[in-house]
C-alpha cells in the first residue's frame, strides 16, 4: 500500500473518532440556552424539559435576592420582562452578582417551578467600563 | 486641542491609507516601480500619523482631559499612573487605535528590514498593510472615535474596572494584540507571493521570523491571560473554554501547525497549498477573534463593550476570506508538490499527523464556540456546550499531539530505518514506561493524567537525548567542554534547539493541565478562632485557622481583609490574607461592584488558593472558599520556558554563520549515520 493511502486511512480514523467524540459531546453535555419566556414556552410544549440541562440568561429582579450566608444559599428571581423564575443557588456568588445584573444560571428546572442552579455567572452590569455620562 | 490633533491625524491617515492601498497594488501589478514605491512610503507615513494620534490620546489620558468621552469613561483622577497608561487599550476605541499603530509598526519594520529584497513581493506587502490599517482607521473615524467629545466636562472620570487594575492585565492585552496584529505580515507576504506568482520558498524565508514572533506574542498573551484569570477573578481556575479565550487559542493553533509544516516545505517542497492556506486561515482567525469579542454575537463572561463595530469586522472578515482563498484557488495549479510522502514511518508523516491534529483541535474549538449560533440557525433553539465538551474532544487529541511532540524530532526524514528507530526510541520509551509504572505503583487515580505524565517523560527524554548527543558530538569534534559544547550547540542551531526547549515548555504545561484532575474545593463559614482541615492529593493535611476581619482605606478603595493562619501537617506555614475591595472615586462615591483579592500560596507541588467570599452581616464570621490546586506553578513556568525557547529560535544573526553551520551539521549527520 502506498504511504499516501496509509496516511489518508490514518487521517480518516482520527477524523472519525473526533467526529464521534464531538457528536456525543454535544448530545451529552449540550445545554439549552433560553430566556425565561422561551423556557415558559418550552415547558408548555415539552414535558421532557425537566430532564435536561438548561442555561437561563436573564436579569436579576431588583430586591429579590436573599442570601443565607451560613448555608451559603442564594435565592433570587430572574426575569426577561415577560416571564420570571425563582432560582436557588448553593455556593459563592461572583463579585459581579448584584440586583439587576445580567446573569446566566445553569442547572435544572424542578417540577415545582423553581430553578436549581449549579453554576451562576454574572456579567459585570456596567461591562468593563462605568456609564460615561453619569454626572453632568 | 489634543482631541483636534488626534482627529486630524486620523483623517489624514485615512486618506493616505486609501492612496497607499491603491498605489501599492497597482504599482506591483503593473510593474511600475515609482507607483509601488509611493505605496510603500505610505506605510511609513501612516505610522507617523498614527504615532501622533497615539501621543494625543496618551496625553489626554495623562492630563485627565475628561472632555474626551474615552478618557472620562476609562480613567479617574485617583487612578495610579501606570493603570492610566493601560487605559489606552482597555476600551474598544483605544484598542482600535492601538491595533492600527501596531499593524503600521509591523508593516514599517517588515518593509525596512526587507528593503532592496523581495522586490516583486514588497508592493503587495505594503498594499495589504495599508488596507488593514485603513480599515481600522475607517472604523475609528466612522464608528468608534477615541477622540469623540462629550458635550460637557465631568468633574471626574468613571475609573478603570478594578478587575483590570492588575499588573497581568497591563501586559496581557497588548501581548495578544501584538500577536494578532503581527500575523498581518505573513499574510501580506502570502498575498504577495500569490499575486506576483513568485511561489518559490522566498516568501517563506521572508516571514520565518515574523511567524515565530506572532506565535511568541500569542503564547505569552494567552499564558498571561490565564495567569490574570487565576489571580484576579477568584474562581480557582485559569481556563474556562470561554469564547473569548477560544478566540485567542484558534490562531495560536493554526500558527503552531504552520511552524511545523513549513519545515516540510523547506526540506521537501511539499505542502505548498496547505502552508498558504494556514497563513491565510490564521489571519482570518485573528480577525474572527476580534469580531466575536466585539460584536457580542456569542454570550461570554468577558463582557466587552458591544457595538455595531463587530459588524464592520464581519464584513472585513468575509472580504479578506474571499480575497485570500480566491487568490489561492487562482494559483492552485502552480502549487504542485515537488515530492511525495514515501513512508508512514518518516518525519514527514509525523508532521502531517501533527498538522492534522492541530487543525482538528482548532475545528472542534471553533465548532463548540459557534455551536450556540449554529444550533439556533438549524434547530431554532440555542444550545451551548461548555468545558465538558471541549475536554472530551481535546484531552485525547492533546495527548496524541504530546506523543507526536516526542516522535517528530526523533524520526528520520523520508523513511526511517529499523536501526534508526531503535537507536532513537529506546531511551525515551523506557523513560515513558518507567514513569507509567511508578505512577501506577503510587495509585494515581486519573488515567488521563497518568498517560499525560508518561508521555511527558517520553518527550523530556527525547529532548535530553538530543542535547546530550549533540553536545557529545561537539565535544568529540571540537574538543569543547560539555557546557561550552551545549552552549554552542544551541547558539549555532537556534531554530532546532530553541524548538526543543519549546517542547520542554509544552510538557510543563501539560503537567500543569494534568494536575487539574486532582483539584479540590472546600467552602466553609468560620468564626474567629474556628478552623478547618483540608486534605491534599499528596496526603498532606492543611489546617486553616480564621483570625478575624479588618477594615481600612487605601488609595482608591475600601478594603475588608480576612486573615487565616495556615499549617501543613502541624507545621506553621504563615498567614494568608484575602480581601474584598470596594473601589471609590475621588469624591468617595462607590464605583463598580466589589472585587475579590485572592490569597495564593504557591510551590512546586501545589497552590493553596483562598478566597474570602464575604462576612456574615455585622460579625467577624467569614465565608471562605479554599482550593487546593496541584501543579499550577508548572503552567506559569512552562509558559516562561516556552517563551525562552521561542526567543532562542527566532533570535537573529544565525544567517551569518549558516554556511559554517551547514558544514557542521553535515559532519554531525555523517557521524550519526556512521555509528
Amino acid at each position: 500500500m502506498k504511504a499516501q493511502t496509509k496516511f489518508l486511512i490514518g487521517g480518516a480514523l482520527i477524523l472519525g473518532t473526533v467526529g464521534y467524540l464531538m457528536a456525543t459531546g454535544i448530545k451529552e453535555t449540550g445545554v439549552y440556552y433560553l430566556t425565561p419566556a422561551e423556557l415558559a414556552q418550552k415547558v408548555r410544549q415539552d414535558r421532557s424539559i425537566y430532564d435536561v440541562g438548561i442555561k437561563i440568561g436573564a436579569k436579576v429582579v431588583k430586591g429579590s435576592v436573599t442570601r443565607d450566608v451560613a448555608s451559603q444559599t442564594i435565592s433570587f428571581r430572574v426575569s426577561d420582562g415577560i416571564s420570571s423564575y425563582p432560582v436557588v443557588y448553593h455556593g459563592l456568588a461572583p463579585d459581579t452578582f448584584t440586583d439587576e445584573a445580567d446573569v446566566v444560571v445553569e442547572g435544572r428546572l424542578q417540577h415545582d417551578g423553581t430553578f436549581r442552579a449549579t453554576t451562576l455567572l454574572a456579567k459585570c452590569g456596567s461591562r468593563y467600563e462605568n456609564a460615561p455620562t453619569r454626572s453632568a | 486641542m489634543t482631541a483636534d490633533l488626534g482627529n486630524i491625524a486620523l483623517w489624514i491617515a485615512l486618506l493616505i491609507g486609501v492612496w497607499g492601498s491603491i498605489t501599492a497594488f497597482a504599482g506591483g501589478w503593473r510593474g511600475q516601480r515609482e507607483l509601488a514605491a509611493s505605496g510603500e512610503r505610505s506605510v511609513f507615513v501612516l505610522w507617523g500619523l498614527l504615532f501622533v494620534a497615539s501621543c494625543a490620546l496618551m496625553r489626554a489620558l495623562l492630563t485627565h482631559d475628561f472632555s474626551i468621552e474615552y478618557v472620562a469613561a476609562y480613567t479617574s483622577r485617583n487612578l495610579p499612573v501606570y493603570y492610566t497608561w493601560s487605559a489606552f487599550y482597555a476600551g474598544q476605541k483605544g484598542s482600535l487605535l492601538f491595533w492600527s499603530i501596531v499593524v503600521s509598526t509591523w508593516g514599517s519594520l517588515a518593509l525596512f528590514f526587507n528593503r532592496g529584497k523581495y522586490r516583486e513581493l514588497t508592493p503587495y506587502v505594503a498594499g495589504v498593510v495599508c488596507v488593514v490599517v485603513t480599515f481600522f482607521v475607517a472604523v475609528m473615524v466612522f464608528a468608534a472615535n477615541p477622540f469623540h467629545r462629550l458635550g460637557f466636562i465631568p468633574a471626574d472620570g468613571s475609573g478603570l474596572n478594578p478587575q483590570l487594575q492588575n499588573p497581568g492585565m497591563t501586559i496581557h492585552p497588548p501581548m495578544l494584540y501584538l500577536g494578532y496584529t503581527s500575523i498581518t505580515i505573513p499574510f501580506a507576504f502570502a498575498v504577495g507571493a500569490l499575486m506576483s506568482g513568485r511561489l518559490d520558498t522566498g516568501w517563506i524565508h521572508a516571514i520565518r521570523r515574523w511567524t515565530l514572533l506572532s506565535w511568541l506574542f500569542l503564547s505569552c498573551g494567552i499564558v498571561l491571560g490565564m495567569w490574570w484569570a487565576y489571580v484576579e477573578l477568584g474562581w480557582g481556575g485559569y481556563w474556562a473554554w470561554d469564547p473569548v479565550e477560544n478566540a485567542s487559542l484558534l490562531p495560536w493553533l493554526t500558527m503552531t501547525a504552520f511552524l511545523h509544516s513549513v519545515m516540510i516545505q523547506e526540506k521537501r517542497g511539499m505542502l505548498k497549498k496547505w502552508n498558504l492556506g494556514l497563513v491565510v486561515g490564521s489571519f482570518l482567525l485573528s480577525i474572527f477573534g476580534t469580531f466575536i469579542t466585539r460584536s457580542g454575537v456569542i454570550a461570554s463572561v468577558h463582557s466587552f463593550a458591544q457595538s455595531n463595530v463587530g459588524w464592520f469586522f464581519l464584513i472585513f472578515l468575509v472580504v479578506a476570506a474571499l480575497g485570500g482563498f480566491s487568490l489561492l484557488a487562482w494559483r492552485w495549479p502552480r502549487l504542485e508538490a515537488d515530492a511525495k510522502l514515501e513512508s508512514m514511518v518518516s518525519r514527514e508523516a509525523a508532521f502531517l499527523f501533527n498538522n492534522l491534529i492541530f487543525i482538528v483541535i482548532a475545528f472542534s474549538v471553533l465548532w463548540g464556540t459557534l455551536f450556540p449560533i449554529l444550533s439556533e440557525w438549524v434547530r431554532g433553539t440555542k444550545v451551548t456546550v461548555g468545558p465538558p465538551f471541549f475536554n472530551q474532544v481535546n484531552i485525547p487529541l492533546g495527548l496524541l499531539l504530546l506523543a507526536l511532540t516526542g516522535i517528530g524530532p526523533l524520526i528520520a526524514w523520508r523513511r526511517a530505518s529499523t536501526a534508526n528507530l531503535r537507536r532513537q526510541f529506546l531511551v525515551p520509551t523506557g523513560a515513558m514506561l518507567l514513569t507509567a509504572l511508578a505512577l501506577a505503583a503510587v495509585r494515581m487515580s486519573d488515567v488521563w493524567s497518568l498517560i499525560a505524565f508518561s508521555l511527558g517523560a517520553f518527550v523530556v527524554a527525547t529532548v535530553v537525548q538530543e542535547f546530550v548527543r549533540g553536545s557529545g558530538a561537539r565535544h568529540r569534534l571540537h574538543g569543547e567542554s560539555y557546557p561550552v559544547a551545549l552552549f554552542h550547540l544551541i547558539g549555532r542551531n537556534r531554530r532546532r534547539y530553541g524548538g526543543y526547549i519549546v517542547h520542554l515548555g509544552i510538557v510543563m504545561l501539560f503537567a500543569g493541565f494534568a494536575g487539574l484532575a486532582f483539584k479540590s474545593d472546600t467552602e466553609t463559614t468560620l468564626k474567629p478562632g474556628q478552623s478547618v482541615d483540608v486534605r491534599s492529593p499528596y496526603g498532606h493535611t492543611y489546617h486553616f485557622v480564621h483570625q478575624g476581619l479588618s477594615q481600612y482605606d487605601a488609595l482608591n478603595r475600601q478594603i475588608t481583609a480576612a486573615t487565616m493562619d495556615v499549617y501543613r501537617d502541624g507545621k506553621y506555614l504563615g498567614v494568608m490574607k484575602s480581601e474584598k475591595r470596594q473601589h471609590v472615586d475621588a469624591l468617595g462615591r462607590f464605583t463598580f461592584e466589589p472585587s475579590t483579592e485572592v490569597a495564593i500560596r504557591s510551590d512546586l507541588r501545589e497552590d493553596v488558593y483562598v478566597v474570602f467570599a464575604g462576612a456574615v452581616a455585622g460579625t467577624e464570621e467569614a465565608v471562605y472558599r479554599i482550593t487546593l490546586n496541584p501543579l499550577v506553578w508548572w503552567v506559569w513556568y512552562g509558559g516562561m520556558v516556552l517563551a525562552l525557547g521561542g526567543l532562542i529560535a527566532m533570535w537573529p544573526g544565525e544567517a551569518l554563520t549558516s554556511s559554517r553551520r551547514r558544514a557542521e551539521q553535515a559532519g554531525y549527520v555523517a557521524r550519526v549515520t556512521s555509528q
